[in-house]
């Protein structure tokens, strides 16, 4: 019960720092020296940074409320199974740590999702879809099995 | 020893002419747009006051005049980027300078500055304003982000709030005891339960009344 618990926590907050990472850090697309998406457009230029808002189409604003939210759904699910791992009885499932979580996991499919399909086509060699949008993706699955894992968790003592 | 003496020191700064226009104007192309310019001076509006607006384009170095108003006479373009497109719309006499440019097109982007004399109050800066022609207006950026997040957690607290609500009504209907402010006195083992339950349990609760009766079952068992 201990390693499986610990497993689960360890499985949450790497979640948790994988959607920090991929919401703040601003490298959803590159373009050579050029990363771009989800807050700024920013360039390297001879070792310094020039950096512009980014396009504030309604989409882009949309992705960022997404995983925003779904970051914030994932933390406050991590609060909530803390709670609920000394509040709940005995045999009791951890409900609304997992309705939480799959929330957050709809969020951040929904926020994948839009980008992947908004974002212009660019026919540039150079373009490539950077990390943080990896990592958007890769939060997805991850939250979902996290969340169906404290549907079927009981509390055992 | 030499002494300095500043040029300004005949003309107190109090007495100078002061223009005031808009900072910006965002305008739709094809509508019209009133600029407006007016001063502060602390003399008597004279008869001789002037108004003169003039045009840079965005990008452009040099500015091209497009109105003056003197002798009491407005004269706008007739030859230059907005002839037939701009109209006086002030009053001098009240100190306003105010012209009204129709029909906007993405080439009338640019700063406008306006220029005001009220003899013999005539030193003073010219004041500018930025004309933005959109083809819609635009969304700023974070307006739809902080809508999104405001609207999700407003419904979360909705729903936690409806929830209590209905856990506070059914508490007072099922049981009607001369509930104390504590509510703490209950009869029969449910109202124990459930009492406990709102107790116990501090961690916000969002879920259906369903679950939370299997939960309530559950520690029924215990």
């Amino acid at each position: 019960m201990l390693v499986v618990l610990v497993g689960i926590v360890i499985l949450h907050l790497t979640e948790i720092i994988i959607l920090i990472i991929s919401t703040s850090v601003n490298a959803w697309r590159m373009a050579g020296a050029r990363s771009y998406d989800l807050w700024y457009d920013c360039q390297t230029i001879n070792g310094g940074y020039n950096c512009l808002g980014a396009h504030d189409a309604d989409w882009l604003q949309a992705v960022q409320a997404l995983m925003v939210l779904a970051t914030l759904f994932c933390m406050l699910s991590f609060i909530f199974f803390l709670c609920q791992l000394f509040t709940l009885a005995k045999g009791g499932r951890f409900l609304f740590t997992a309705v939480f979580q799959v929330l957050s996991s709809l969020f951040v499919m929904s926020g994948a999702i839009i980008y992947t399909v908004m974002s212009p086509d660019e026919h540039n060699a150079e373009h490539s879809y950077g990390y943080a949008f990896v990592l958007a993706w890769l939060a997805f699955p991850l939250t979902l099995i996290s969340g169906f894992i404290y549907i079927i968790l009981r509390k055992k003592e | 020893m030499c002494s300095v003496q500043k040029l300004t020191s005949t003309s107190p700064q109090s007495e100078a002419i002061v223009v005031y226009t808009g900072w910006e104007r965002h305008a739709l192309v094809g509508s019209d747009v009133r600029l407006s310019c007016s001063f502060f001076s602390w003399r008597w509006t004279s008869e001789d006051v002037t108004f003169s607006w003039s045009y840079r384009p965005d990008g452009a170095k040099d500015s091209i005049s497009i109105f003056h108003y003197t002798g009491g006479a407005p004269y706008v373009d007739n030859k230059g980027p907005f002839r037939d497109r701009l109209e006086f719309v002030g009053n001098p006499p009240r100190r306003d300078g105010s012209i009204l440019i129709r029909n906007l097109d993405f080439s009338d982007n640019g700063t406008f500055t306006c220029d005001a004399k009220n003899p013999p109050d005539i030193v003073g800066r010219p004041s500018s304003v930025r004309l933005l022609v959109f083809e819609k207006i635009p969304i700023q950026a974070g307006v739809i982000t902080g809508a999104i997040i405001g609207v999700v957690l407003g419904l979360l607290i909705l729903v936690v709030a409806i929830y209590y609500l209905m856990r506070f009504l059914v508490a007072r209907r099922v049981f009607d005891l001369s509930v104390s402010k504590h509510g703490k006195k209950g009869k029969g083992k449910e109202a124990q339960q459930r009492q406990a339950s709102v107790l116990v349990d501090p961690a916000k609760q969002k879920a259906a009344a369903s679950e939370k009766k299997k939960q309530e079952s559950r520690r029924e068992k215990k």
